[in-house]
């Protein structure tokens, strides 16, 4: 069936089941690839997109449930806080595979927003849930903290 | 292309496949002078007429750095910003890409560098001098009046963009013995400060791995295997799947290992194979529970060993029989999924020709003689588009190129007329073998009155990873695979008495190099028993260590160097606040030399808090040394993640793991800290992708038998120990 969803600022038509997970919906009919698929049980973050403004799962996430939200994708994210973390991510030399940086940077961009100075039991507690296989969490750490000192100016 | 397969031509590509030559010579041709299509210097260059330089990439992006670091070896020689060079990954060309050390096109053994260094310098040599030459020409002065800086050419008062002078300087004969620049003058190589060059796409989410390949016209397969290895699919019922939107159909597989299920989109893939029902004879299959695997692991370690790998059972017998004390261990290490972030996935569309390969490819000889064999056609005819590998570990390449199979047989068993995406969930990758062997060892040291080590008895269970493959000629010898046994017989500490014996297992459960091999348990064994021994003898685990290397070989002086740097950098000799406690280990893989210290509070009832590692490393000169650094600190999480909490275990022969829930990984909050310092070198580069992985367990087992409890069984988390 036919359902609109409104990501980074434009109306989709997705003709799909509406129990579809929002991120089969985004990566195979979209085909914004951006968002990652890991583990297909909210359990590695790398599907993180934002939903009016929060972080969430994209894989138990169903397309009935948001057909009336923002969604925002790592591709349409551009705010400042966005821009920061991007610089804090590449001047550290963050990403290794890259495959969950993605949603680790969707995670960070809402960890910031709500939280623009988290201490690093802040930092570790909310991006718990984003697992890298890489193990590039004591520069993902980093980065947050580089980040927010950015935003600070 | 289409195919069309008989029952007959299935059964003989099957086997085909599976003795399929990977190999095809360990002599490094002088490959530079080929190629002279406009623009190409060397296969290794690419320049533009608008003067972009790109390096072509013969090995696959993992995460591990290869791409960045060839195209700075490029750029140092070239006299350009790193910046500047774009990169692009190499065509299937065994020829032209092959990895020096394996004499096939393929990334693993932590090689990519090692490799390269040269071949990679010479390449940019020689694109310099022939801009060099030709400017000089065209200009009517001397080669040696003119330069090439940031890819502007200059000479008495003239300059000009490198992009003028690519169609007559690729035209060129290509110098056999370019001058490399002096070590002295290097810029970019050993510079601390130097970016990767996938950074932006991998922080924006236009990096484009096989998982995000979308053909016009492709359709999405997954497999449905058997729940126990070496089950055979006797019947299946697909009648609900034709409910599930998107179904295609199914279709099993003649050699009865599974099915395949075609959908039109990943999720109807999924849904689809959960609704059909398979009914299997496990007749031939490891029906085994882990206690049974384990129980009978340690039996083999109790007995004689099949293979005397080092010494006889009589050398170390002597000296343990005359011991002032002895001591004995027996070690389980448990299978092991890799689980790259990235399940596993590629894809296969028809060509004029052949068939094209999109896939994150480590080794893409493998593939290519892979879907050769599988589709008939001959191997020149099967393109691969690499594409960046969302993590291996070892898992994107098998002996058998698993994936690479499947993916062969869903195209063929669609009739090749269009693309086919073959996508693993993470259930299929903890579910669907190729795992690190389970292993057992126990090792029986007999220590003198002086508490030296005059007798050491070490016995090891487990599959051979080579045995049966293409490779098997190179690696096995007189019956002992060397992956199984490697980090102990080889060991840099010289003591008498030293025995290694080897029992191989038979299981049908696959098996698979996972990240450092057999470092992964040799190392957790070797330096657990060098701690026990020192303890036995009273005597500080550093300086115990040290005083095994004394005869002063390039080898052992390189591990001394990083124990000694890891010691100090952690003030080793220095008192700990109350409630801390550290351990220690060092071992030499792939090269490499790296040294760990870990240090940890709280306890093992409440859980243990890792608080910092503090790593070593030897690898000859750094390339980019900040890579290095996210290596080992790569390598130090895997190695830790894996040995605190993850298993792969089995009930009546079917894996009880499902998804990350209960195969779970290292998280952010698990290691507060990780400091990395590098042996200053000039000597050759070597690995730096696993070597950082095989010290950090038996560091942290080090530091919790300091604590007061020695984990021999692992996981820790299964075997008594707790973590915050």
């Amino acid at each position: 069936m036919e359902t609109s969803l409104t990501i980074n600022g434009q109306k989709h038509e997705v003709n799909v089941p509406e129990w579809t997970p929002l991120l089969w919906a985004l990566r195979d009919e979209l085909k914004l690839t951006g968002t990652k698929f890991g583990c297909g049980v909210a359990y590695c973050g790398a599907c993180t997109v934002h939903v009016d403004g929060q972080p969430v799962r994209s894989c138990q996430t169903y397309v009935e449930d948001v057909a009336d939200a923002e969604i925002t994708t790592i591709e349409g994210v551009d705010s400042d806080v966005a821009k920061a973390v991007h610089q804090a991510w590449n001047e550290l030399n963050v990403a290794q595979c890259g495959y969950c940086q993605s949603g680790q940077i969707m995670s960070a961009i809402g960890l910031l927003s709500e939280n623009p100075k988290p201490s690093v039991e802040d930092i570790d507690s909310y991006m718990w849930g984003n697992a890298c296989r890489c193990a590039t969490y004591q520069r993902i750490r980093a980065a947050i903290k580089s980040a927010s000192e950015i935003l600070e100016g | 292309m289409s195919v069309k397969l008989s029952r007959r031509s299935f059964l003989k590509s099957v086997s085909a496949t599976a003795s399929a030559t990977l190999l095809v010579g360990f002599t490094p041709a002088r490959i530079l002078a080929s190629g002279h299509h406009a623009g190409e210097f060397t296969p290794f260059i690419r320049i533009s007429d608008s003067g972009t330089v790109t390096a072509i990439i013969k090995h696959f992006e993992c995460g591990q750095g290869a791409a960045t670091g060839l195209a700075t070896l490029i750029a140092e020689e070239m006299n350009m910003p790193l910046d500047q060079v774009e990169i692009d990954f190499a065509p299937a060309d065994g020829k032209k890409y092959a990895n020096l050390l394996f004499g096939a096109q393929g990334t693993g053994g932590s090689t990519a560098m090692a490799n390269s260094f040269m071949q990679y310098r010479t390449a940019g040599a020689a694109a310099r001098e022939m801009l060099i030459t030709a400017a000089a020409e065209e200009w009517g002065v001397s080669p040696n009046m003119v330069t090439l800086v940031d890819g502007q050419l200059s000479a008495s008062g003239k300059n000009a963009s490198i992009g003028e002078f690519v169609a007559t300087a690729s035209q060129m004969e290509v110098p056999a013995e370019p001058q490399l620049k002096d070590p002295a003058e290097f810029v970019l190589i050993g510079n601390p400060n130097t970016n990767r060059r996938d950074n932006g796409p991998k922080t924006d989410g236009t990096a484009q791995y096989a998982m995000d390949v979308h053909l016009d016209g492709q359709i999405v397969a997954v497999m449905l295997r058997s729940p126990r290895a070496g089950g055979i699919m006797v019947s299946m019922d697909d009648s609900d799947a034709k409910e599930v939107p998107g179904f295609i159909r199914s279709a099993a597989l003649p050699t009865g290992t599974g099915a395949i299920v075609y959908a039109q989109n990943t999720w109807a893939a999924f849904q689809s194979r959960d609704a059909i029902s398979a009914e299997w004879d496990f007749s031939n299959a490891d029906n085994r529970s882990s206690d049974q695997i384990k129980a009978d692991l340690l039996a083999a370690v109790n007995t004689d060993a099949e293979f005397d790998t080092k010494g006889t059972p009589t050398d170390a017998t002597q000296g343990i029989e005359n011991a002032a004390q002895v001591i004995s261990r027996e070690f389980f290490l448990p299978y092991l999924a890799h689980s790259p972030m990235e399940p596993l996935t590629c894809t296969i569309a028809p060509t004029e020709t052949g068939v094209i390969l999109y896939d994150g490819c480590q080794m893409p000889s493998g593939a290519q003689a892979a879907l050769s064999a599988v589709l008939q056609i001959p191997p020149e005819n099967v393109e691969v588009k690499t594409l960046y590998a969302g993590g291996t570990f070892g898992r994107r390449a098998t002996m058998t190129a698993d994936y690479h199979v499947e993916a062969a047989l869903a195209f063929a068993f669609n009739g090749g007329q269009g693309p086919v995406k073959l996508v693993w969930s993470r259930e299929d990758d903890l579910k669907g073998g190729y795992y690190r062997p389970a292993v057992a060892h126990k090792v029986t040291v007999g220590l003198n009155e002086e508490g030296r080590i005059i007798g050491w008895d070490h016995r090891i269970a487990g599959k051979p990873i080579f045995k049966g493959s293409p490779w098997e000629a190179f690696i096995v010898q007189n019956g002992v695979d060397n992956s199984s046994v490697e980090g102990t017989r080889d060991t840099l500490y010289e003591f008498d008495g030293h025995y290694v014996g080897l029992t191989d297992d038979t299981s049908p459960i696959t098996v698979n190099w996972w990240r450092s091999v057999g470092h992964s348990h040799t190392a957790y064994v070797m330096e657990s028993m060098m701690d026990l021994a020192a303890e036995a003898a009273g005597q500080d685990p550093v300086e115990y260590r040290l005083s095994y290397l004394k005869s002063g070989t390039a080898d052992q002086n390189r591990l001394a160097g990083v124990l000694n740097l890891a010691a100090s950098k952690s003030s080793w000799g220095e008192p700990l606040p109350a409630g801390r406690y550290r351990g220690i280990a060092a071992h030499k893989s792939f090269g490499s030399y790296v040294a760990e210290v870990v240090e940890i509070s709280g306890d093992v009832e409440n859980g243990v808090v890792i608080e910092k590692v503090t790593c070593a490393v030897d690898c000859g000169i750094a390339v980019n040394p900040d890579i290095v650094v996210a290596q080992m600190e790569s390598a130090i999480g895997y190695g830790i993640g894996h040995v605190i909490r993850n298993e792969i275990t089995f009930t009546d022969g079917e894996v009880d793991q499902w998804n990350f829930p209960d195969y779970e990984p290292l998280r952010i909050h698990d290691i507060k800290a990780i400091e990395t310092h590098i042996v200053p070198s000039t000597l050759p580069p070597t690995g730096v992708g696993e070597p950082g992985t095989p010290p950090s367990g038996p560091a942290l087992a080090n530091a919790i038998a300091a604590m007061g409890t020695r984990v021999t069984h692992l996981p820790m988390t299964s075997n008594g120990v707790s973590f915050f």
